[in-house]
């Protein structure tokens, strides 16, 4: 079968890469770019755990085609930590907002998003955001939390 | 797979006149890439439409319509000022496809060509009397959105036919329209019924109607006795009643794990009453 060439932007770097038609963005970013944090839970849109942000949208990579990535700006998790880790990131550790942690890279990535549009939320704007982002673990009330204390957070230091 | 980038409507529908075996195209992907997942199909080819010029693009017509690019996704939709002043129901529908992240990409016209008769989408659209333009091996024509479905997963489209453009008319004054759809959960389901309903007032009272209803037939359904029940009232509660018992009675719908035919009747009737009343408050200016 013949491959596609895709030339992209991943967290700010050049990537390129061959894909088969059919393999999913999700695929392509884990097993030929090596960028495990994106993860795999239903593979139909159900889940979140697969959510990244592609030209500034907040999208599952599992239902977007590698291949239509060509030329677009990709980000996921392993982007999110500068020198230090991102307010979303260390609430979370401090609300224990996680527990086996499949889930978190898509939430935080989802979180990210929400805080750029609306870096002032309500509860109820949160949990309808994140309402496409399933957790088995943690019941979400410590995940609304960490959100919002980011949040708060990010609002002092902007 | 052969995975096509056509940059013109006519060359999409060159290469799917010409596919010899399993055909789609590709907008947002939430119901292609989910059905490929699921082994339920395997295209031969798939003919992205995302290359084509303009097809991102919402304009206003020179007529006071809307011209919606057919790659328009619902994150854009429900962040259009313009067309949510004037479709309000059109807006909703679709912005209650799926989570933030399918809002990322799905489509109207994605919504309407997979065919469901639970596509949240489709009651606003016919409601509010939309077309699409169909462009094919023979040129393009326009016709009316409830045209296009033909049973559960089929539509009238015939081989080479893509649909090119939606269509939503003037919204005229004194207008207002509504979505409605019954889930269990307050997200991320699928409609076990759903309503719109549009109508334009003439100080209090209702001068044109459309009702629409989803998830109670093979298709969504235009539901002409519906609107007669409140064309010429004042949408008192005789009015109501009358169009409970034409809704209920318009519902062909059948029993599933998510409803029974029974139930899925009783809710048409009360989420019509309940989408007729947003519009008329909507028309009279008082509607969010
Ligand atoms: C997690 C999840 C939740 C969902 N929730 C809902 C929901 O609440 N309500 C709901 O109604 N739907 C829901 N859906 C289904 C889906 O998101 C919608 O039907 C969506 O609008 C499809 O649009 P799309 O652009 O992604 O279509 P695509 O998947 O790109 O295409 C769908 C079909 O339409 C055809 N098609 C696309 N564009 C055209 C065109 N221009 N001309 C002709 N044919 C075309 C394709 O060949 C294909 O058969 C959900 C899906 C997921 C994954
Ligand atoms: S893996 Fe993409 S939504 Fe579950
Ligand atoms: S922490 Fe286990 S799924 Fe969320």
């Amino acid at each position: 079968m013949t491959k596609i060439h895709v030339t992209t932007t991943v967290n700010g770097d050049p990537a390129e890469f061959l894909a088969d038609p059919r393999e999913t963005l999700l695929d392509a970013l884990r097993d030929q770019l090596g960028l495990t944090g994106t993860k795999e839970g239903c593979g139909t849109g159900d889940c979140g755990a697969c959510s990244v942000i592609v030209d500034g949208v907040l999208v599952c990579s599992c239902l977007m085609l590698a291949a239509e990535a060509e030329g677009k700006t990709v980000e996921t998790i392993e982007g999110m930590a500068g020198e230090e880790l991102h307010p979303l990131q260390r609430q979370f550790i401090e609300h224990a907002a996680l527990q086996c942690g499949f889930c978190t890279p898509g939430i935080l990535v989802a979180a990210k998003a929400l805080l750029e549009r609306n870096p002032d939320p309500t509860d109820t704007e949160i949990r309808y955001w994140l309402a496409g982002n399933l957790c088995r673990c943690t019941g979400y009330d410590k995940i609304i939390r960490a959100v919002q204390d980011a949040a708060a957070e990010m609002r002092g230091a902007a | 797979m052969r995975y096509h980038k056509p940059t013109s409507f006519t060359d999409a529908s060159a290469i799917a006149a010409a596919a010899p075996g399993t055909l789609r195209f590709l907008a947002g992907g939430t119901d292609v890439l989910v059905q490929m997942r699921a082994g339920m199909v395997q295209p031969d080819d798939l003919i992205d439409l995302k290359h084509i010029p303009d097809v991102g693009e919402i304009r206003q017509t020179a007529d006071g319509g809307w011209r919606i690019g057919i790659a328009v996704p619902g994150v854009v939709l429900g962040a259009h000022e313009g067309l949510k002043r004037d479709w309000p129901g059109v807006v909703e529908g679709m912005n209650l496809v799926g989570s933030t992240q399918v809002q990322g990409r799905a489509t109207l016209a994605g919504n309407l060509c997979n065919g469901s008769p639970a596509a949240d989408s489709v009651p606003g659209m016919i409601a509010a009397g939309a077309r699409v333009e169909v462009t094919g091996p023979k040129g393009s024509r326009e016709i009316a959105v409830e045209q296009i479905p033909a049973g559960p997963g089929k539509t009238n489209l015939t081989k080479g036919e893509l649909i090119s453009a939606i269509l939503l008319p003037p919204r005229g004054k004194n207008g207002g329209d509504a979505y409605l759809r019954f889930i269990p959960r307050t997200e991320m389901d699928i409609a076990v019924v759903g309503c719109a309903v549009n109508l334009r007032l003439d100080v209090d009272k209702i001068i044109e109607a459309r009702v629409a209803l989803g998830a109670v037939a093979p298709t969504v359904i235009l539901s002409e006795a519906a609107a007669r029940a409140i064309i010429g009232t004042t949408l008192d509660a005789s009015a109501l009643q009358a169009l409970t018992s034409a809704a209920e009675a318009g519902a062909k719908p059948i029993s599933d794990k998510r409803g029974t035919a029974e139930f899925r009747t009783e809710v048409v009737g009360v989420l019509a009453r309940r989408a007729a009343k947003i519009a008329y408050d909507r028309a009279k200016g008082q509607g969010k």
